[in-house]
């Protein structure tokens, strides 16, 4: 593996520059649960300070993606690595530099919300006096603090949100993945999300890779790697995806691209 | 944001990094058992039944000769009580790797195995916080039983402790071993049929080997190959200030073997991707 050139400014990332440290590379990847090939041959990046949408419907091999770039599962083909850390070679060193949300809730519903920060900090080996300081901080940002003590098992669905993007972030990493964080929450909550999302990415420049079914959570700037029964069928900046499907706005660009994907040049 | 593209060299993780990870991996499984309270009155209901009810009926069928590490005639309740120590934490032990599975089913699992920390150590964190639960356990189970004539010398209580962590080691990584091949929840339950009764009753727990000899030498053998036995002899010869050192060698390989094989069972390239999904597949 050749030592990638470290860059100077994240804004400057080009797109397809492979010297370029990426946030997120995955490089043909593919994996399969016996017969069944969940995913095939995927690549994309994620830069840095960017928000990419990962646009898949259900089944689409999203969630497993995200097993093995957090390594619950191991990479059967390919790589996956985060700034240049290869997740398979040095986990350690990859996983440090990345906070995850999952779909599923992950929170210690009994714990109170401090306590659920305080115990993801030691898993990262931060230690207790830094620990209470980040935790504080987070709290007062997602605006939970009057909340620190009570127990998450009260908080409502977007709170838990917030709290598990806080959490998330605790250790100050440099690629965010968030695997369908607005399924089931009202408009406000979402819109909440959303917006505290982009703002990691132009203020704190965090890489997110944002998977979604939802059209609606993208925006114009955006990159987009549509992503369909494995495949990864398209993939650059939002615009550039809509105008080489033939299509106006993201809903038609999505269906004609999982539409066509047997006429042999249909994919990207 | 300052270095944000440049690649950091490996820096690894320092002394003090695992320490932190694994207080707060045992402050965790504390608060958690904490929050229980059913969890803790039934672990100590349990032994206690067998102690209060079935030992007092069984003490008058079973006559017990003095065998070591007793130095007179004891009461039945006075024998089975490291019996029911290692029950304990037998027990305990099964129930964190059904916490286990129940957090590999909603997820909680994920939140310790994306730390960055090496896996084995993140499992043997894990193993360590449920020994640590066991031993308040049994450590109340022998406060109750003093009041019950139950009562070694009182160096005992100290000398029984490396005992008590040793075979919640071994108990507890048998029960994460065994986690990694269940695949949902409700085959918990079958499997607490197959390893629970058969190892607390195939052992020295309830009757001295040299009675279960005399009436089936098969069984005696199954006994004596039966790694409980050995956590329940440890424990009784720690309780008195004396080591049983087969038995310490028993438990402690045991250990080491169990603990290895979940592990690799809970590595990534094997045992979980083999599963396919952990729930949530999207």
């Amino acid at each position: 593996m050749t030592s990638p050139a470290p860059i100077a400014e994240p804004r400057e990332t080009p797109r397809s520059d492979p010297a370029a440290v990426q946030a997120l590379s995955i490089d043909g990847v593919s994996h399969s649960y016996g017969p069944r090939r969940a995913l095939i041959d995927v690549s994309f990046n994620v830069r840095p300070a960017s928000f990419t949408a990962l646009l898949g419907l259900n089944g689409a091999g999203k969630s497993t993606l995200f097993s093995l770039i957090t390594r619950l599962f191991g990479i059967q083909t390919g790589r996956v690595g985060i700034f240049g850390h290869d997740v398979s070679r040095t986990p350690g060193e990859a996983l440090r530099l990345l906070g995850v949300v999952f779909q599923p809730r992950t929170l210690d519903l009994d714990l109170s919300l401090t306590q659920n920060l305080l115990y993801h900090a030691a898993l990262h080996g931060i230690s207790r006096r830094e620990a209470a300081a980040r935790s504080a901080e987070l709290l007062a940002r997602i605006g939970l603090s009057d909340r620190a003590a009570s127990k998450v098992r009260d908080l409502s669905g977007g709170q838990m949100r917030r709290l598990e993007i806080a959490r998330a972030l605790l250790h100050r990493p440099r690629l965010l993945l968030l695997d369908e964080p607005t399924v089931g929450l009202d408009v406000k909550a979402r819109a909440d999300i959303i917006s505290h999302v982009r703002q990691l990415v132009t203020e704190q420049g965090i890489g997110v890779l944002w998977a979604t079914h939802l059209f609606d959570e993208i925006m114009a700037g955006d990159d987009l790697v549509v992503l369909h029964q494995g495949k990864v069928l398209a993939q650059g900046p939002m615009s550039s995806v809509i105008t080489e499907a033939g299509a106006q706005d993201v809903n038609t660009a999505f269906m004609r691209l999982t539409g066509a994907q047997t006429i042999p040049g249909g994919g990207a | 944001m300052s270095s944000i593209t440049t690649r950091d060299a490996p820096r690894g993780f320092s002394a003090s990094e695992y320490m932190t990870c694994l207080t707060g991996i045992v402050w965790r499984e504390g608060l958690r058992f904490l929050h229980q309270r059913e969890r803790f009155v039934s672990a100590l209901v349990r032994p206690l039944v067998w102690l209060f009810i079935f030992a007092a009926g069984f003490r008058q069928v079973l006559g017990i000769s003095i065998i070591p590490p007793y130095e007179t005639y004891i009461l039945y309740e006075v024998f089975i009580a490291p019996g029911l120590m290692a029950m304990i934490q037998l027990f305990n032990g099964m129930q964190s790797s059904l916490s286990m599975v129940y957090d590999r089913e909603m997820g909680n699992m994920r939140t310790l195995l994306v730390s960055p920390l090496p896996r084995g150590f993140l499992l043997f964190c894990k193993l360590l916080a449920g020994t640590a639960v066991s031993l308040l356990q049994v450590y109340a189970f022998l406060i109750i039983a003093w009041f019950w004539d139950i009562t070694p010398p009182p160096i005992g209580y100290l000398t029984v402790l490396p005992a008590l962590i040793l075979s919640g080691l071994m108990l507890g990584s048998l029960g994460m071993l065994i986690s990694s091949g269940i695949k949902q929840l409700e085959n918990f339950a079958g499997v607490m049929n197959f390893v629970i009764f058969p190892m607390f009753f195939a052992s020295s727990a309830l009757y001295p080997l040299w009675r279960v000899q005399e009436g089936s030498p098969y069984l005696y053998y199954v006994c004596q190959a039966n790694p409980f036995t050995h956590a329940v002899e440890l424990i009784r010869f720690a309780l008195y200030g004396q080591i049983n050192w087969v038995s310490l060698a028993v438990v402690g390989a045991c250990t080491i073997v169990f603990m290895i094989a979940a592990i690799y069972a809970y590595d990534p390239s094997r045992g979980l991707a083999r599963r396919g999904p952990a729930g949530g597949e999207g």
